[in-house]
């Protein structure tokens, strides 16, 4: 398997750590309800198709990298530096 | 049989090597087969199950009879083909599967017994008594079916492991593959051509054909030279490209010098990951056997196979050869035979019509229905619409038609398509993302036609990646049309082969139909056709055909099961390469590693890094006695530990407290300028994930430490918090682990040490527990932090690491001359046991804030992570297990860590556990077994008893509950 760094290209995946899915950009504020960090921390979707995903360009720049990928195809659509991502949202 | 005058094997060369002991001749350039084949050697191996005769099949990979055992000892080599293993002086070859010999197998009383063993029988016949399983049936099925065998000895022979990058990969070099790479060569691409033959032309080297008027074999090794001589071609002949993986990505397995009789330190083999940006699939096709009535007799071969032994290597394979086919091909094979004066006996052609025989008697409408000849062919019978008739031959040349070989188009779950019109499954254009198929191997199957697709496929391959490609000039080639009427099965009685390797008969599928295994998945598993190292080469589409046959069904419909990597077998060995002992994982070593090893020291691994278990002494013959004499060093004098494995992180910029603020719980923002702070983080479920000191060298420099475990988790951590989750932040960082090498001075002369190796006053004034600084270190910029893990007063000098080495032997000079010297691990845990401060044995993942008696240091003041989830009920209370020391007070006097603790008068079992030890050592200073523990609702039971149990170790002992900190509790030699 192949990932494109925003920063460095296209790499083995060997270079990067896996964290899981980019659910994990979007933390809930400190008062937000119980259900709400329940599901932050541990409800995750596992779906047949695409997902986003969290990788770490560990072997390489250090770049936290949002995946978006099929995981019925292995198809990498788009890479994404997370802080461009968090910023976009926030 | 030699034949005169042919076959590119190098005549002035001979080699010999043995088969079970006896000498053979051969030629440079012949494999084992071709050799055994040439001196007349028709018995070559034991089947599975059945023990029954066998000998060469086909002519590459795909054989399934033929497997031997190559070399001995420690370099024995089991299942190798004897169709790809090249000989060489002095290689020593086995047959498999036979006792005592080749010739005389007992075992094949197996045969006659094959009634009782048909598909499934293991699962029917073995079923009673239940006991017998384990002890009575299976030892006697391991031992008398199977193949080779390990031999259990340690493998030291050498392998490796490389990449590679092109922009075209072409896989096959036969005539599509050739074209394909001239064609992307041409054009200026970057092309890797690997075939897993040892010379380059597929079939090209096994027919007797022109391509533009020369011999097609010559034109070969003419597109081979032109391809060698240009800088942007990478030829890789021996090199079986195994797997197809996601993004471009094959694995390639290359025999580097298995074939040589002298490695010269070159590895056997070296296992590939090659990445292109567009692969051009051109694996041939693989000729398919037809099931009749005793086809396994060795001399029955395929009709190709036995034209490149002819061409090839120069050697028929019988005196008297009769041809059974249901296509063209099948004559070829007799025309050549013809021509090179061997004899034909016949070719029984299953179809009405065809091509005339030349010089040779061709009857159209027959089937082979049986074949005599035990250890070799003798007879072939056939049958016509006028009867049953016997022909004596030596050899069967089958001739079934040709499977494309798609299995790499499967790798990536991809089905391949039924065809019509070549009867057999072919691959799709899109099954692999950037792989397209040419030539045999998408059902195109004459020269010409190969070579068009090839060079088509490369054309459209480059030109997408933006090679200008100029006009192909394609040769001129053979061009006939395929002619092929199906035959999968020959009807009658007996046992017909369809999985040579693994005993598969025609019944055998059948029974599975029957029994209900109908679909093509569950009759693969239940009949074993198709598994193991052959993986249905030869099998798959007649067992499909057979069950689709049995089943009512079309073959379509039928479908097939999906052929899985590797193509060949490949050696873990290969796939490992470099892995075995220090290459298992890296080490990473300190600046004082040497000076440590030199004075004695058993190294120790404390995850990648090594470090110093203890320092002996002359006298000292336990390592408990090196430790006690360094805790009390410490104590009494000075101790210098290197402790440069720790994390560094170096955090800068205007919003680096803030961003400290946020992970830690406690807050940094204020930390002054020169000062230390002991910090604890959080998983953001509230977990404890790791502590260190944190130090604030500028307004927006601070030094993050932590545990020697933790460095790579806490560093992607902190990226993690700042690019994901608050990238808003002005911070950068980076580890500067390796950059600085730090060492404790640790004992009441710790400042007695420095003074003179830091150049400036270091008193109580500038340089106050907790501080830190810049110094100068003779001459060198040094840092200084007065920051203790053993509870005395104590420093951390770190200076950058070129200097390291030299900084730790001055240091444990000085030390020595004040009645100081090393300490290591042993010493140093002991002496932190005794502080109660706690390492991940503590910190393991399960322990929160409150269960170290930290929640205090949670700020309320601030969000960070794992805040809000360290609230939640259950993470904290009297129900918790809780950080708490131990002493022994009864009669026995050892603790042990990872123990577990109930009252004392409970019964010691799960239901009444109330918790465990987790770091115990001997003080020295009190004389006296000291445990930390986790206990519930420990912090409330200081002063009670509890009772220590260790199962595994048959450790008991009484102890009391006291507060985790042993040693000093008020901190006051930390400060003094």
């Amino acid at each position: 398997m192949r990932l494109t760094c925003p920063h460095c290209g296209e790499r083995d995946r060997r270079e990067f750590y896996y964290q899981g899915d980019a659910v994990a950009l979007n933390r809930p504020d400190p008062e937000a309800s119980d259900v709400v960090w329940d599901d932050y921390l541990h409800n995750r979707d596992n779906p047949a198709g695409v997902t986003r995903d969290l990788w770490y360009h560990e072997g390489g720049c250090g770049a936290w990298i949002v995946v978006t990928r099929n995981t019925l195809t292995h198809e990498v659509l788009a890479t994404e530096l997370a802080s461009d991502v968090t910023e976009v949202s926030a | 049989m030699r034949i005169a005058g042919k076959g590119q094997v190098d005549r002035g060369t001979p080699v010999s090597f043995t088969f079970d002991g006896h000498t053979v001749q051969g030629f440079v350039g012949d494999t084992v087969a071709s050799a055994l084949l040439a001196n007349d050697i028709k018995l070559v191996a034991r089947s599975f199950k059945y023990h029954r005769p066998r000998g060469v099949m086909g002519a590459g990979s795909e054989e399934a009879n033929a497997l031997v055992t190559v070399g001995r000892g420690a370099h024995q080599e089991p299942n190798v083909r004897a169709t790809t293993q090249e000989v060489y002086d002095g290689l020593e070859v086995r047959s498999q599967n036979r006792w005592p010999s080749l010739d005389v197998d007992l075992l094949a009383i197996n045969d006659l017994a094959a009634p009782f063993l048909g598909a499934g029988f293991y699962y029917k016949t073995f079923m009673w008594p239940k006991a017998f399983w384990e002890r009575v049936y299976e030892p006697i099925i391991r031992r008398s079916a199977g193949l080779g065998a390990l031999s259990g000895e340690h493998n030291e022979g050498i392998y490796e492991k490389a990449f590679a990058f092109c922009d075209v990969l072409v896989i096959g070099a036969g005539p599509a593959g050739l074209m394909a790479a001239l064609t992307a060569a041409r054009a200026g691409a970057d092309v890797l051509l690997a075939d897993e033959d040892s010379v380059l032309g597929g079939r090209l080297n096994g027919e007797r054909e022109e391509i533009d008027g020369i011999p097609a074999a010559v034109w070969a090794a003419d597109v081979v030279d032109e391809l060698a001589a240009m800088p942007n071609v990478r030829l890789m002949s021996r090199t079986t490209v195994t797997g197809a993986y996601d993004q471009g990505t094959f694995g390639a397995l290359e025999r580097v010098s298995n074939h040589l009789s002298g490695a010269n330190g070159r590895p056997l083999e070296c296992f590939w990951r090659i990445v292109a940006k567009h692969a051009i699939l051109c694996a041939g096709a693989i000729e398919r056997p037809i099931a009749f009535k005793n086809n396994d007799r060795p001399g029955i071969m395929g009709a190709a196979a036995v034209r490149t032994y002819l061409h090839r290597y120069g050697v028929a394979p019988g005196r008297a050869v009769t041809v059974f086919t249901n296509n063209d091909d099948g004559h070829r094979t007799a025309r050549d035979l013809k021509a090179a004066g061997v004899h034909v006996t016949a070719v029984l052609d299953s179809r009405k019509d065809g091509p005339d025989g030349q010089g040779y008697p061709v009857i159209y409408g027959a089937e082979v229905c049986d074949t005599g000849g035990r250890k070799a062919l003798e007879s072939v019978s056939y049958r016509t619409v006028s009867g049953e008739e016997k022909l004596g031959t030596d050899c069967l040349a089958v001739s079934g038609g040709w499977n494309p070989t798609v299995h790499l188009t499967c790798h990536m779950n991809g089905r391949p398509e039924w065809r019509e019109d070549i009867q057999s499954f072919g691959p799709v254009d899109g099954m692999v993302p950037g792989l397209t198929t040419a030539g045999a191997g998408n059902g195109t199957f004459s020269t010409m036609g190969a070579m068009q697709e090839g060079a088509a496929k490369a054309k459209a391959a480059v030109e997408a990646l933006g090679f200008e490609v100029g006009d192909v000039d394609l040769p001129s080639a053979e061009d006939a049309p395929y002619n092929m009427e199906p035959l999968w099965a020959v009807a009658g009685r007996g046992r017909a082969w369809l999985d040579f390797q693994n005993d598969v008969t025609v019944k055998d599928v059948k029974q599975a139909a029957t029994e209900n295994f109908r679909s093509v998945e569950h009759m693969k598993r239940y009949s074993t056709q198709g598994m193991a190292p052959d993986q249905g080469k030869n099998s798959n589409m007649g067992a499909l055909a057979v069950l689709a046959d049995a089943t009512g069904r079309g073959i379509p419909e039928t479908g097939t099961t999906t052929f899985r990597p590797p193509f060949v077998p490949v050696s873990i060995a290969a796939l490992g390469a470099g892995g075995q002992g220090v290459g298992f994982a890296p080490e990473r070593f300190t600046t004082s590693h040497d000076a440590s090893v030199t004075d004695g020291a058993p190294m120790i691994e404390a995850g990648l890094w090594y470090r110093p278990s203890f320092y002996p002494k002359a006298g000292e013959t336990k390592w408990r006695q090196s430790c006690d004499r360094e805790v009390q060093m410490v104590r009494n004098a000075v101790g210098i530990c290197d402790v440069s494995t720790l994390g560094k992180i170096d955090i800068q910029g205007s919003d680096a407290g803030a961003l400290l603020d946020f992970v830690y719980t406690n807050t940094f923002s204020t930390l002054k300028v020169g000062k230390v702070r002991y910090g604890l983080m959080l998983r953001e479920d509230g977990t404890v994930m790791d502590d260190g000191t944190t130090a604030r060298l500028g307004e927006e420099h601070f030094v993050m430490t932590t545990t020697t475990a933790a460095a790579g988790p806490v560093m992607r951590h902190l990226e993690y918090v700042y690019q994901c989750l608050r990238p808003e932040l002005d911070v950068s960082m980076v580890s500067v682990t390796e950059q600085w090498a730090q060492f404790a001075v640790a004992g009441p002369k710790s400042r007695e040490v420095l003074s003179g190796i830091v150049g400036e006053e270091i008193d109580n004034e500038s340089f106050s527990f907790m501080g830190c600084g810049e110094v100068s270190v003779g001459g060198v910029r040094g840092r200084l932090f007065r920051i203790s893990f053993s509870g005395e007063h104590a420093y951390e000098i770190a200076v950058p690491a070129r200097y390291g080495e030299s900084l730790y032997q001055v240091l444990v000079q000085k030390a020595e001359a004040l009645g100081g010297g090393a300490y290591g691990m042993e010493a140093l845990n002991v002496l932190r046991i005794e502080k109660g401060f706690i390492t991940h044995s503590e910190i393991h993942g399960r322990t929160t804030a409150f269960d170290i008696g930290m929640e205090r240091m949670v700020s309320t003041k601030k969000d960070c992570i794992g805040k809000t989830m360290s609230e939640r009920p259950g993470l904290s209370g009297a129900e918790r297990e809780q950080l708490v020391g131990l002493k022994p007070v009864g009669a026995v006097k050892q603790l042990t860590a990872g123990a577990h603790l109930f009252e004392v008068d409970a019964e010691p079992v799960r239901e009444n556990e109330l918790g465990y030890t987790t770091s115990v050592g001997f003080s020295p200073t009190f004389e006296s077994f000291l445990g930390l523990a986790f206990l519930r609702n420990g912090r409330a039971r200081h002063g009670e008893q509890v009772m220590m149990v260790d199962h595994l170790r048959g450790v008991t002992a009484r102890c009391e509950v006291c507060d985790p900190v042993f040693f000093d509790p008020e901190g006051g030699r930390m400060r003094g």
